[in-house]
This record gives structure tokens, sequence and C-alpha cells, in this order.
């Protein structure tokens, strides 16, 4: 089983919302769709729900092209950032609405039904009617719901986006373990990172109607192929720096240098973009690290961790840093950062050397 | 700018409230300091809309007072309070420019035409709309609309306090940045009393100097960032501030030492008897796996990028463990440690301080 995408094209007006996008999703999948606000996600969707009709391109199903068939003729579930469910139904009809219109046996919806409400953790809650539920159980309804109907697709759109933090920490782990079980394709449109991490599996990033890199999710976030797909995909936002490649050494500036190894031996000398996630700056003095003159402009702290917004010859970079520094606005500190921790892009965004650790993970 | 005290403050939304499971706000005395950032930061249910809303104005409560410095403003209506507010979701006037939204304020209170012209060019360029100024709203992505809002909020320099009502809800995380050192940045220069209230830890701790934790109706603790992460005083900010949260453990304490199901671990303190359902906690950046320590079975490892998340069972304890980025994990024979010094003990889910510390008088 597997969704295929052929160059599918949306267009509005003269206004292009996906523009040419090749994709293959395998059976048993999650893919996550990572990207910001109109970035493309949801329009994505509902061009593999069969919801729009792709301007240009072909949908295939299991090798059968499906372009333009209904979506109530495809096995497709979707479930929304807003719970929807019946309220003047109980729990339980909610989640067997779906299978009733299909003239599933009585004893097979209510077999499915508990199954999967004990999969959601609604067992308690079946004779309730949604509005007497928590979010988090609301939203698990309309999971439940998306899940009985056995569909080989399910998309969720931001499903987690409107529950209190806490519930959606525990969905997230959830999430994965509910997927796994039923072994539909899974796609996932999340704004955040640090989602797409814990959800594992592929991601999709996009930017501006565009998918940059698909490919297993630690992978494109190891190795981004482009300062866009490294920019989508950190948060905190990567910090760069112009820097540039004289003979066998790349310039930092501030008299601030490395070796160019490996790839970056064999560029052409010239200027290059160099990128570094947050959590890879340090304050402390490292062997082999490059040091920084910055200006603290704002520090934000967590209890494990503190966020310091730097200054730093008319960039603004952020640094994500172990334990509580009280480190105040407008003080000079220096920060250090290892080369091995740094992606070199060219000057058209393109990755020319991944950093040296995310090679070697 | 004011100080904010809530005096004996409590709310039902029954009108004969009977036992205290009817208060959705319990009874609370707290002063809140002139000039401070302070965030209301708990799961939805847990009242800390209801107080906003008291702060406000919205809601009459239902006993007690609330003080904006000396003046009792309980019965004030909210136009009365001088106050302002940005809300959720964006509160924007399509057909005024963008220019327009924000004078709106100061216009609305007959201020000069000089000062508006000068406080919104400092505001536009503050969330980043210098180059919008002179277009019409209508049409505007979420996110703009909302920094239209945060703007409006901020853009009179004479009111009481600042109330946010999860004010990024809608915005994207790469904005969430922006604004919010753009929020901090504003405070620093200019001291407004503020009040934000959040379910997102990360906007919580960030934001505020000082964190009110609320459960239940109550205010569970108030403390800096610091204080709530290495020392809450229940098990509910153990578990809700953190990510994941504390793990908190079934123990028995005696003196100096703890004893987890026939295993034993040192604390850094001692305590005296305890009774109830006593508890260590311990977060899961303060575990780590290691040679030696008591024995841990994993049972999933999660890569989140610059850390990963190692999910353990323990004597029967589901908990987690923060390892490094690079950090090898073993493959068998696997222990876990706990940093002592940052192991609290808790009896009925509440902290207990201990009777000693080293080196150090109690």
């Amino acid at each position: 089983m597997a969704l295929k995408l052929e160059g599918v094209t949306k267009v509005s007006g003269a206004d292009v919302h996906i523009h040419p996008t090749d994709l293959t999703l395998e059976k048993g999948t999650m893919n996550v769709l990572l990207g910001p606000t109109l970035s493309g996600k949801t329009s994505l969707m509902r061009l593999m729900a069969g919801l729009d009709v792709p301007a240009r391109g072909r949908v295939f199903w299991n090798g059968e092209d499906v372009t333009g068939m209904r979506v109530q003729d495809r096995g497709v579930a979707m479930v929304y950032q807003q719970f929807i469910n019946y309220p003047s139904m109980s729990v339980y009809d909610n989640i067997a609405s779906p299978m009733r219109l299909t003239g599933v046996s009585k004893d097979e919806i209510d077999r499915r039904v508990r199954e999967t409400a004990e999969l959601m953790k609604l067992t308690p809650m079946l004779d309730r009617r949604p509005l007497e539920l928590s979010g988090g159980q609301q939203q698990r309804c309309a999971l439940a719901r998306a899940l009985v109907k056995d569909a080989g697709l399910v998309l969720l759109d931001e499903p987690l986006a409107n529950l209190d933090y806490k519930l959606r920490e525990e969905l997230r782990v959830e999430i994965p373990r509910i997927f796994a079980a039923s072994g539909a394709i899974f796609v996932y449109a999340t704004t955040e990172p640090e989602e797409a991490l814990l959800l594992g599996g592929n991601t999709a990033t996009l930017w501006e109607g565009r998918v940059t890199q698909f490919g297993p999710t630690p992978e494109v976030y190891r190795r981004p192929v482009d300062a866009t797909t490294a920019r989508v995909f950190s948060d905190p936002p990567m910090n760069f720096l112009q820097v540039s490649k004289t003979g066998a050494r790349l310039m930092f500036g501030e008299g601030q240098s490395a070796e160019a190894r490996g790839r970056l031996a064999s560029l052409p000398d010239g200027r290059y973009l160099a990128g570094f996630r947050p959590n890879h700056l340090g304050i402390a003095s490292k062997a082999g690290a490059m040091r920084f003159r910055t200006v603290v402009a704002v520090t934000e702290i967590t209890g494990s961790e503190t966020f310091v917004h730097l200054d730093h010859a008319g960039e603004r970079w952020v640094g994500q840093l172990h334990g509580i520094h009280a480190l105040e606005h407008g003080a000079q500190v220096e920060v250090f950062l290892d080369p091995a921790h740094v992606y070199i892009f060219g000057e058209d965004g393109a990755l020319v050397a991944p950093a040296a650790y995310a090679e070697a993970a | 700018m004011a100080q904010i005290t809530l005096d004996n403050l409590a709310h039902s939304y029954l009108a004969k409230p009977v036992s205290n499971d009817d208060y959705a706000l319990k009874p609370m005395n707290h002063t809140w300091a002139d000039g401070e950032a302070y965030a209301l930061l708990g799961p939805s249910g847990c009242g800390k809309s209801t107080l906003l809303n008291i702060i406000s104005g919205l809601l009459q409560p239902s006993q007690g007072r609330i003080l904006f410095g000396e003046t009792d403003v309980t019965h004030a209506a909210t136009a009365e309070r001088n106050i302002a507010q940005v809300f959720q979701f964006p509160v924007v006037y399509d057909t005024m420019t963008v220019r327009e939204n924000l004078a709106f304020p100061l216009k609305n209170r007959g201020a000069d035409r000089a000062y508006v012209a000068e406080r919104v060019a400092t505001i536009a360029k503050m969330i980043g709309m210098e180059g919008e100024l002179d277009r019409k709203a209508r049409g505007l992505t979420a996110d703009a609309k909302q920094k239209i809002s945060l703007g409006r909020g901020m853009v009179r320099e004479d009111v009481n306090a600042l109330l946010f009502d999860e004010p990024l809800t809608v915005i994207d995380p790469q904005m969430k940045w922006e604004l919010r050192t753009q929020l901090k940045s504003l405070h620093r220069q200019f001291g407004h009393t503020m009040i934000y209230v959040t379910h997102d830890q990360t906007e919580a701790l960030t934001f505020a100097d000082r964190v009110v934790v609320m459960h239940d109706g109550r205010v569970v603790q108030i403390g800096t960032p610091q204080e709530l992460f290495e020392r809450p005083e229940h098990t509910f900010v153990g578990y809700f501030i953190g990510s994941p949260g504390m793990n908190v453990i079934p123990a028995r304490v005696e003196g100096r030492t703890a004893y987890i199901d026939g295993a034993e671990m040192a604390l850094a303190h001692g305590y005296g008897a305890l009774s109830g359902k006593v508890e260590i906690g311990v977060r899961p950046e303060y575990a780590r796996l290691s040679d030696e320590g008591m024995p841990v079975k994993i049972r999933r490892v999660e890569d989140v990028g610059r850390h990963r998340i190692v999910r353990a069972e323990f004597f029967g304890h589901d908990i987690n463990i923060i390892a490094g980025e690079g950090e090898e994990i073993p493959a068998d024979r696997v222990r876990v440690s706990f940093d002592g010094a940052h192991v609290n003990v808790y009896a009925d889910d509440w902290r207990v301080a201990p009777e000693s510390a080293p080196g150090v008088a109690a």
C-alpha cells in the first residue's frame, strides 16, 4: 500500500499554493509535514485526501490513479485542529458513527468501538457526551473516530495545537504507539520541530508551497539539504554567520578560523553561509572551539536551561545553555562554537558541507 | 503602574457555594509587586482565566477584594481600571489601517497628535510592522493581526497593568521567539506590571520574573523559574513544569537515606519522621545512566535533537532520564543514578523541608 504524488500542484487564481511536488508515502509509516503557517501543509493534505483536485499532476493509491476521485470513495480519515465531534451523541455513538454509514454489523461495531476506546483511554467515558469531556479527551474521541474507520490513509492536521501543553506532551507519546498498532499511512502536520522529532518516522519540511526535503526525521534534522530546511527544522531558530574560504581555512571573522576539512577542502574560495543550532553555542571555553564577542540582548530562563539572545556584529543569535545563567542585558559575553557543529551553505542556500558531528552520528 | 493585592479572594460560579469543591477559585491572599512580570500557569480548568477575569473586571468575585495600589477596584468596571488587555485571538478593526489600529487607544483618550505619532512609530518598530502602517488590517495573516493586538496593548504608557491571555497561541514557533523577546525588552524598558496567562510552561518561564502555578483553583507555588525547577513545592509543579516532568517515585525515607523497593540511596539532607504518602522527586535532567547506581530497564529512547529522552522502568515505575546528544546509551546492565543534591522529598504531595543541609544551618 502506498500513496504517490506525481508532480501535483495547487493553484488558486494567480497564487500558487503548492509547487510541483513528488512524494511517495509507504504503508505503515508516520509522515510529518513540518513548516510554518501558510507553508502549504493543509493544501498538501487536502490534495492527498482528494478534498481538492490538483491543478496538475496525478495522485496514485496502491498504483491506481485516484486523481479527481471523490474523498467519500477513498479510504481516508482526517482529524483537524478543532476537535469535531457530534455534541448530541455519546462518545460511544460518536466513535461508532463512521462504521454505521458503511453497514458494518452491530457486533463488529461494538467490538471495534470498545477496542479503539481502550486504546484511546476513553473506556470510562463511553456514555458521556463530548462537551462533558476535557479538551484532550474530546480530541482523543475525534482521533478514535478517525482510527475506527480502518482507513488506509489517516491525515492529522495540527491535531494537538488546541490542547494544553501537558496533554500535548502525553498525546505525542501516545500517537506513535496508536499509529504503530494501526498499520495505516499517517500524515501529521505541525509547525513545531520538537513535535516532529518526538513523532519520529519521516519528515517533509515545507516552505512557501514547496517540499524542501523528505526523509527519516533525525536525518532531515541533522542533515538538512539547504538553509531553508535547517531554518524550518530548528526551534529556537538556527543561527547564521557569513564566512569565507581562503585556501585551506574557513574564516569566521574576529580572527577566528577553522580548517576546511573533508568536503570543504575541495570547495572554491569565496563567501559561504555558516549555520549552527542554539544548543551548540557555549559560554564555557572549550578546546578547539572558536570564540566570538557578543552582547546580551535578552535572557530567558526555563529552570533547566537558559536561552540567551545575543547581538553579534549586526546578527541576532540565540544560545540554548544548560543550567541557569543570569546574563544581564548589555553585558559583553564571549561565546564558544566547535567547528564540528557548523553547517556550511552556499550563497544560494544549498548545503555544501554538513556539520562533522552530524556526519558521524 | 500599580501593585496588585488579592485579599481573601475567591470565586464560585454557583449562586450558593457550599463546599470547597464549588469554588473555581479557592480563597487566596497574594500581593504582586509593582513593575514585575507574572505568569499564571496551569492546565485548563485550573482557575487561571477566572483569576485574570477578576483582575480585569470582567468578573465580580464571590468574596474578597482586589486592590490596585491602595484603591479597591473589586466593583469597578473594566474601563475604570486603566488596564490594557491582549487576548488569545486578535482583536483588530479590519477597516482601519495598521496605523489607525495602533493609535486607537491613544486617540480614544485624546492624546495629542505628535505624541500619538511618536508612540505608534515606536510600537510599529517593535512589532516589525513599520512597512505596513498604511495598509488596512483586512487580509493580514492571523500572525500579523495578533502582532497588531500586542502592539495596541502596549501603546499606552500610563496603564496600571498589562494583561495577556494566551496571546501567542496562534503564532508560529519562530515568531513566538521574536514576540516574546520583544515583550521582555519592553518590560525591561518600561517596567509595566504584567500578568500573562498561559498553559505553556516555556512561555511562562521565559517571560515572567515570577510564575504563579495554579492547580485545581489554588495557587500551589509562586516562584522564579529556577525555584520551580529545582524545588517544586508540590508534585503537581514537578509534573507540570519540565518536559518531561519530574519523576515521582514511592520511597521510605529515614534520616539521610531513601529506600526504594530494597535499593537505597543517600540523600544530600536529613529528614525527620514522615507520615502519609512519601515519595522522592527527581527531574529527568538530574538522573543519569551510569555504571553504578540502581538497576533500570530501558523501554525506549526518543531523539529530540539537542538531547534524548530515555523512557525506562525503575522498580516497576516509569521514569524518564535525559541523555546528551552524543552520549552513549549502554545496551545491558544499565544503571541509573540520581544527583542527590537535586532530589526532593514529598509527603502527601507537598515538599518536605530537610532538617539539615550539609555545612549550612537549616
